[in-house]
């Protein structure tokens, strides 16, 4: 039994309004699940619903068969998280932040290797604050790796990056993936999701409209490109107004 | 512990580099310091005194870093790491809130540790301060401010809902207390009505303490205090622990 996650009828509202309805995945080790849909269609709320750092309405919640919420110092040891609004020291530079970061783990790798091998050797005396987008995405992909994680779950890791630095954390992702990491993470591009991601599934304002194989879309959509299938899930006789806000997101 | 060493090691760098705290915790004291000796040399307290002006106002002067540090320094800092979503990035690491809040009162009690430092070789050396009752006393008593002062520190950093309103709370308690508690204005010079309203600030009673053992004066009711001091300090660090908010 390879299963690393398992979420079972995880549901979230805010104020009344449903963000999460009934939200399975199940994920094996080693593999990589992408959580695709447009922004506010719940991908950081189910995120953060799993990890425990939202209180979930319903459902349960297996990280390598823990209670991520009752075990989180213990779970926490072997995931490793990047937040999409995750945030830094104001006076901290990269050396600082990583060394911090290394104190707070029992088994860890070490964080100048990692800062080699993400290109941003040169930036370890640098205030965190001084780096350019794509070095600091780089920097907090290299803090969710430190403790030596099973897991890592990065939410929208290439969000606000230029192509150039998307497809150097593209490659990061691969490499990661190839040492048998398992990765969960969110995004709301089609490429990138296509080029990684072992199983896809896309939300829409909080339901999951399609679960599966990148290749399994295809066949199910009857279109050649995820693009086309994802648009062809999310229209899907749920015509309204949002659907020109999704457009608009696929474009990016 | 490693990771606690660490992380006191680092977050003071911070804390020094940010240098807020420097400024209210070290370097105001000293010009208060500086500013009473210009006025008052070494001529005694009052006529007939056998203790300084200075040596009068030394315990209030200690107290100036801890009220800076606890009430103004560490709710402000641990509201700031929660509204900019650093304890955020914490609460996804194996670390205990309780380690994050230990972690920035060593650093509150560092500043002061400072201050007391500076300000005794200062005065020393300027105006022939000599601690005139038990050192052993005033470090005791120093450390019960010390400890009751950063424990209200701790509740309103660990449960104050943003930056804002832990700095509103954060000034209310912190300028009343630093002005009429007899750590800046000494209790001396206040009209006898006004210290009567003042003698009911917690911290006015710790800068007594002060007051007395630098003196050499027999200390009253202080079990009283040590008590409530102590009850204070337990029911605040449970609350803030027990209602921690990460976000």
């Amino acid at each position: 039994m390879n299963e690393i996650i398992k979420v079972e009828g995880l549901s979230k509202a805010y104020h009344g309004k449903q963000v999460l309805k009934d939200f399975h995945m199940s994920i094996e080790k080693g593999k990589v699940f992408g959580i695709l849909g447009a922004n506010g269609a719940g991908k950081s709320t189910s995120i953060e619903c799993i990890l425990g750092t939202r209180q979930k309405d319903s459902g349960r919640v297996f990280i390598m068969g823990k209670n991520p919420k009752k075990n989180r110092k213990t779970l926490f040891q072997k995931v490793g998280v990047q937040f999409q609004d995750s945030n830094y020291q104001r006076e901290i530079r990269v050396d600082e932040i990583c060394e911090e970061t290394t104190a707070l783990y029992d088994d860890t790798e070490n964080w100048r290797q990692l800062l080699q091998k993400f290109g941003i050797k040169d930036k370890e005396k640098s205030m965190v604050k001084d780096l350019s987008g794509g070095e600091r995405q780089r920097l907090f992909v290299i803090l969710s790796l430190i403790g030596k994680p099973e897991v890592v779950f990065l939410d929208e890791i290439t969000t606000g990056l230029d192509a150039r630095a998307r497809r150097d954390v593209w490659e990061i992702l691969k490499n990661m993936k190839q040492s048998g990491l398992t990765i969960v993470m969110t995004s709301h591009f089609m490429d990138e999701i296509e080029a990684l991601c072992d199983t896809v599934l896309i939300l829409k304002k909080g339901e999951t409209i399609f679960c599966g194989t990148v290749l399994e879309a295809k066949i199910k959509s009857g279109y050649e490109k995820l693009e086309d299938a994802y648009l062809f899930f999310s229209e899907d006789g749920r015509e309204d107004i949002e659907n020109e806000s999704i457009l608009e997101n696929v474009g990016n | 512990m490693r990771a606690f060493w660490k992380m006191l090691v680092i977050e003071t760098k911070l804390s020094i580099r940010d240098m807020n705290m420097v400024i209210f915790a070290v370097i105001m004291p000293i010009i208060v310091l500086i500013i009473l000796g210009i006025i008052y040399k070494n001529n005694p307290a009052y006529e007939g005194a056998n203790y300084t002006f200075i040596e009068q106002s030394f315990g209030a002067l200690c107290s100036i870093a801890i009220c800076a540090g606890g009430l103004m320094g560490l709710p402000i800092v641990i509201s700031e790491y929660r509204e900019r979503k650093i304890l955020k990035r914490f609460q996804v690491t194996p670390i205990s809130p309780l380690m994050i809040l230990i972690v920035h009162l060593c650093i509150y009690a560092l500043y002061a540790a400072v201050s007391v430092a500076t300000l005794w070789l200062l005065a020393s050396v300027f105006w022939g301060f000599q601690m005139k009752g038990s050192i052993v006393i005033f470090i005791a008593g120093w450390v019960l401010v010390l400890i009751s002062t950063l424990s209200i520190g701790m509740l309103v950093g660990g449960v104050a809902k943003n930056t804002k309103s832990a700095s509103i709370i954060a000034s209310l308690l912190y300028f009343p207390m630093l002005i009429f508690s007899g750590a800046t204005l000494p209790y001396e010079v206040m009209p006898s009505t006004m210290q009567k309203i003042v003698t009911v600030f917690p911290f006015t009673q710790g800068v007594k303490i002060l007051k007395a053992t630098t003196l050499g004066l027999p200390l009253q009711n202080m079990t009283v205090y040590v008590i409530i001091t102590m009850v204070v300090a337990i029911l605040c660090v449970a609350t803030a622990v027990k209602f921690f908010e990460w976000e």
